[in-house]
């Protein structure tokens, strides 16, 4: 017991850093390089005639470095810059990046990528241009997958949600915490949407019991639940990549998913359980 | 049968493909294998399915089902055309009012669904096919991502049934905490959240921007006009050595995209 303690308190977590040092910690030390940074001053133009606070980097750091010593982008959400939402700017930050790794690649240049979701989805203050940026990113994955694995992270606490859900769908590998949430629609959303006997925005247990990272890893929508700890991400990370592509992304595996779908009862609100039951049965 | 009829995507999917068998017996998901420019196409609508087992899926939103369902439709396009040097052109018909939204939804992992179907067709054009979104309808937020957003050439009909956005207007006045009212009057200044075409047209993502003469019930030349508007957009695609998303980068509300691939271009191989 004493000892569990200890190795709490040593370590080094993930969740508390923000975005460029969740960035800087993935990356082998002294190889980082951030591009399009603060001093470029890329403040959003449409939260500034909304008169709303912006921010010099649009709250999405792009850091170019090594990973156990292999060419790689790390591109980190900041989800303590309005809910990690994402604009114009963020969403050019992070598909450019995807397309410069995927020409890279094109010319023998092996660079890979990991997203570090922490969002809400798209920045409503810029609605329209937020979405077809995350369609970009989107592209842009998908490009670069045909390559290289692109990892998905999401530590918590904000979670991945929104369009960005959909990205790290679009993800070769995707890597959790039990404090992350995964999920499209956000529980006040779908309180909005569908009234509050569908989804009780405030009851916690049941978001994480369905959407919370060992949930997710546990029905193979992620491929691992770590613990907050520095060195587990990024150790974690780097095993996935060494695994090279997945046979077959999990955003191709149509037929599986519907033969699973049909089985579910869906006269009754599914329990945690139900789904893992369905998601564990193979795919039969 | 009747409400789908009453769709505008259920319409222009009739129109457009005619009496094309469907090529699933899916009662959202409508696939109709028909031609374009007199060379086969396969066409593909979400239309409300009254009785759907997932019960917040019924009024034509994009459910989990109906996202796999859009990735099996486009993934067979695919492998059809594995070896064929010419690829058959995908059209999608867009009419989405939403994704769906529920417990069951997240439960099951509705954004992997999604993701099964904008992967499916984003793979598709990396492939060659020409993928062409035809606007009809609603355009809205995870829906159009997952049906639509990923095509070479987006075509909107210039109607005020036609709107783009990332969320509803009460859903998107809770959430940043502001009246409906409010949004309304902020939409009317900032035009990347306004919901009507012509604000959408202004952000540079549409191909062509199409004006009917009857909205309700298109005549011969208004066929004629969407028809021809495909053809060309089939046309400019093949003639594009690119088959990424780059032409939707130069719209005037698009400088700040431009201006962060630019920066990224200049010091990316200045960081090795």
């Amino acid at each position: 017991m004493s000892t569990h303690i200890e190795q709490l308190l040593q370590r080094d977590s993930f969740i508390e850093r923000g975005a460029r040092s969740r960035a800087r910690a993935l990356l082998d030390a002294g190889t980082m390089r951030e591009l399009a940074g603060p001093f470029e001053r890329l403040h959003s133009p449409w939260l500034a005639l909304q008169q709303l606070v912006t921010s010099a980097d649009d709250g999405v750091v792009v850091a170019k470095g090594l990973l156990d010593g292999h060419p790689t982008v790390v591109l980190a959400i900041e989800g303590a810059y309005q809910g990690g939402s994402m604009g114009e700017i963020g969403c050019a930050k992070i598909a450019g990046s995807l397309e410069l790794a995927a020409r890279d690649n094109r010319r023998g240049i092996p660079t890979r990528a990991v997203i570090l979701f922490e969002t809400g989805g798209v920045r409503l203050q810029e609605a329209n241009l937020g979405l077809a940026g995350i369609a970009e990113i989107q592209a842009a994955v998908v490009d670069l997958r045909r390559y290289q694995p692109v990892i998905g992270v999401s530590a918590g606490t904000v979670g991945c949600y929104g369009g960005m859900s959909i990205v790290a769908g679009l993800c070769s590998y995707l890597v959790l915490t039990r404090e992350a949430r995964l999920g499209l629609n956000g529980p006040l959303v779908i309180e909005q949407e569908a009234g509050v006997a569908e989804f009780d925005a405030k009851k916690r247990a049941l978001i994480w019991g369905l959407t919370g990272g060992e949930q997710r890893a546990a029905t193979g929508l992620a491929d691992a639940c770590v613990q907050d700890d520095t060195l587990e991400v990024k150790a974690t990370v780097a095993r996935l990549f060494a695994q090279g592509l997945p046979k077959q992304h999990r955003s191709e595996r149509a037929d599986d998913f519907l033969a699973r779908l049909a089985r579910v009862d869906t006269a009754e609100q599914p329990a945690p359980e139900d789904v893992r039951n369905i998601y564990q049965q193979g795919d039969a | 049968m009747e409400q789908q009829n009453t769709t505008r995507g259920a319409m222009w999917l009739r129109l457009l493909a005619g009496g094309a068998p469907s090529a699933h017996d899916w009662a959202a998901v409508q696939v109709r294998d028909a031609e374009l420019a007199g060379e086969p196409a396969r066409y593909i609508a979400v239309v409300p399915d009254p009785a759907n087992r997932f019960p917040r899926a019924r009024n034509g939103e994009v459910g989990l089902v109906e996202g796999w369902q859009l990735a099996k439709a486009v993934q067979e396009v695919v492998a059809m055309d594995r070896e064929a040097a010419v690829k058959r052109p995908i059209v999608a018909v867009i009419d989405v009012p939403s994704q769906a939204y529920g417990r069951r939804e997240e439960a099951y992992g509705i954004h992997q669904a999604l993701a099964g179907a904008a992967g499916a067709y984003a793979q598709a054009r990396l492939a060659g096919h020409p993928v062409i979104g035809l606007v009809v309808g609603l355009a809205m937020s995870g829906a159009f991502l997952a049906h639509g957003y990923q095509a070479n050439r987006l075509i909107a009909l210039d109607d005020p049934g036609v709107m783009v956005h990332a969320m509803g207007k009460a859903s998107a006045a809770r959430v940043t905490l502001r009246s409906v009212e409010a949004l309304e009057k902020l939409a009317a200044t900032v035009p990347p959240m306004a919901y009507d075409i012509q604000n959408y047209a202004s952000l540079g993502l549409l191909w062509r921007v199409l004006q009917l003469a009857d909205l309700a019930q298109p005549g011969e030349q208004d066929i004629a006009l969407v028809r021809g508007a495909l053809e060309a957009a089939l046309a400019d695609i093949l003639d594009d050595r690119e088959r990424d998303l780059s032409g939707r980068l130069h719209g005037k509300h698009r400088q700040a995209s431009r201006r962060v691939r630019e920066l990224l271009q200049t010091q990316w191989e200045a960081a090795d």
